[in-house]
């Protein structure tokens, strides 16, 4: 009992510690493709760093939602990890809390919350970007319903650590063409929710366009430093559902002990490393799409995982 | 290579199938069209491949080879070379229906598809119970459908062709000693289709200085040369 609540914490630090380096490594790889240098690695903790260390200033018109978001934007992915296979195959300590829905629920629950601080301020570029976040997240969230829906309907389960095992027990499975069309559809959902092109440009700077950044524009100093480390866990955490959950659960700890706990760190990371260059072959080879085309392409991962969905539902 | 596995990844195969007849009815790129329908003979190809391993029989190798060398490699040559150049990089700006409402449809169709493909599953024996009927049904509607709201002419083609290669998924799937010879007929068949549309698209072209035949009912000059070629169609 004891060691399954300090691994759960291991996961919880391995989120928080990582999650940066990740952001870092997509911006450098990205500027490699480029034939640019591109920063350091490490740029989002010295930009972490720096922002704890800044006044943060907040308007006098705004509420109580203001003050309160950037924590909720921290917290939640922080409560998704203790809920997810993220170094373990066996279930951790807080696993009870939640099935994958629930953790759906708490990563939107974040995703709320922005969305009312962004209005709460009532600038003119964060309610825009605010309605824009919400159009991406009506069209992305029947396909997220979907794709779980799918995925408890195979594995007869909700729970992230039963449904993992399906995919590969047999072996054979993994081609099951359910799971292969689910897959798409998750990578379509990570673009879309992770904010990345070609729903959204992470990298722009000009506001009109923006649709993720903008919400958090009126942050400054500390709430600026939690907005922009939630939003990077947020994307680890999809991604460790993704690989871990979803495409299989190779690398992961099986053994009760923490010297296989702390093993399974750097297989994960190798994992999440090769679908980062998968990610930035798609944002280097597309382009932003228009705001009105994100339906269609939206649509698209809607209908592969409908397809998932019949091919499931009929055949077996 | 177990049977199992080869079940599995026949159904991936035409899992995929069916997506790349929706990408035929909604990409707006012409170019786009015709690589996805490469794509799409291939993996008839692939399927009839497992399935001919999986069931131990050649003439299904035989309807695989003769997919992967008409399909992929003559008839996009064929094309090139009858179509009007300027086709490829054209791109649908304004289909029958928006690609949303479009692929809502496709989605009822396949659906459908699956009901009417269910019957038949249920009145053969177990071992041609598989994906490739109701999905092969699903392709067919898909090419119709595709046919209805496209406005280009290639995509009007391709979605004729692809109307073949669903109506062939599930052909391969009933039928284990298909006869080589029926293969070879189609396919000649659509090479014939493919080379009296390329010729009719370049007519039209030169004609009205356009291939988008689904606004040629407006014009007053030259209907009879797009008419012939939608007849054609």
């Amino acid at each position: 009992m004891a060691n399954k609540i300090v691994f759960n914490l291991i996961q919880v630090l391995v989120v928080l510690a990582f999650s940066p380096l990740v952001s870092g490594v997509t911006t450098r790889l990205k500027e490699m493709v480029q034939s640019k240098h591109g920063p350091s690695i490490f740029q989002p903790y010295r930009d972490l760093w720096k922002l704890f260390h800044k006044d943060e200033i907040v308007s006098e018109e705004s509420s109580w939602i203001f003050r309160f978001t950037p924590y909720m934007i921290f917290i939640t992915p922080i409560y998704v990890t203790l809920l997810i296979p993220v170094l373990t195959r066996y279930p951790l300590f807080f696993a009870f809390m939640g099935d994958m829905i629930g953790g759906g629920f708490a990563l939107a629950l974040g995703g709320f919350f922005a969305t009312l601080a962004a209005i709460d301020t009532a600038s003119p570029y964060g309610p825009m970007g605010a309605s824009r976040t919400r159009m991406v997240g009506f069209l992305a969230e029947p396909v997220f319903m979907i794709v779980f829906f799918t995925v408890s309907f195979v594995a007869g389960s909700t729970i992230p650590y039963i449904v993992q095992e399906k995919w590969v027990t047999p072996a054979t499975n993994f081609f099951m063409p359910t799971h292969v069309l689910l897959l798409l559809a998750f990578l379509i959902l990570i673009l879309a929710e992770g904010g990345r092109i070609p729903v959204d440009n992470p990298a722009g700077h000009f506001e009109l366009a923006m649709i993720d950044e903008s919400k958090s524009l009126e942050y400054s100093g500390r709430g600026l430093a939690l907005v922009k480390w939630g939003g990077t866990m947020k994307l680890f955490v999809l991604m460790c559902i993704f690989l871990n959950v979803l495409v299989a659960p190779w690398g992961l700890a099986g053994g009760q002990t923490i010297s296989a706990v702390l093993l399974a760190i750097p297989a994960v990371l190798l994992k999440i490393f090769a679908l980062l260059l998968v990610l930035v072959v798609i944002e280097s080879s597309l382009a932003k799409l228009r705001l009105f085309r994100i339906s269609e392409f939206l649509g698209a991962a809607f209908v592969i995982c409908v397809v998932a969905m019949i091919a499931q539902v009929f055949l077996l | 290579m177990t049977d199992q596995l080869l079940d599995n990844l026949n159904a991936l195969v035409t899992g995929l199938f069916l997506l790349t007849a929706f990408g035929i009815v909604a990409m707006r790129q012409t170019r786009g069209v015709l690589n996805l329908f490469i794509f799409q003979s291939i993996l008839l190809a692939l399927s009839a491949l497992f399935l001919g391993l999986r069931y131990q029989s050649e003439h299904l190798y035989g309807v695989a080879l003769v997919n992967v060398i008409i399909k992929p490699l003559i008839l996009p040559w064929l094309l090139k070379k009858t179509a009007p150049e300027e086709v490829y990089t054209r791109r649908e700006v304004n289909q029958a229906l928006n690609i949303p409402t479009a692929l809502l449809i496709a989605l009822a169709l396949v659906i459908l598809a699956y009901f009417l493909g269910q019957p038949l599953l249920n009145a053969v024996a177990p071992e041609f119970r598989g994906p490739n009927v109701p999905i092969g049904i699903a392709g067919l509607l898909l090419g119709a459908f595709t046919i209805t709201v496209r406005r280009e002419a290639v995509p009007l083609l391709i979605g004729i062709l692809a109307m073949e290669n669903g109506a062939f998924l599930s052909g391969i799937a009933i039928s284990r000693k298909l006869p080589l010879l029926v293969e070879l007929a189609i396919a000649t068949d659509g090479l014939i289709v493919v080379f009296i549309m390329g010729v009719l698209t370049r007519a039209v072209h030169r004609h009205v200085g356009t291939t988008a035949v689904g606004e040629l009912a407006n014009l007053k000059e030259n209907v009879s040369v797009p008419a012939g070629s939608e007849e054609a169609g």
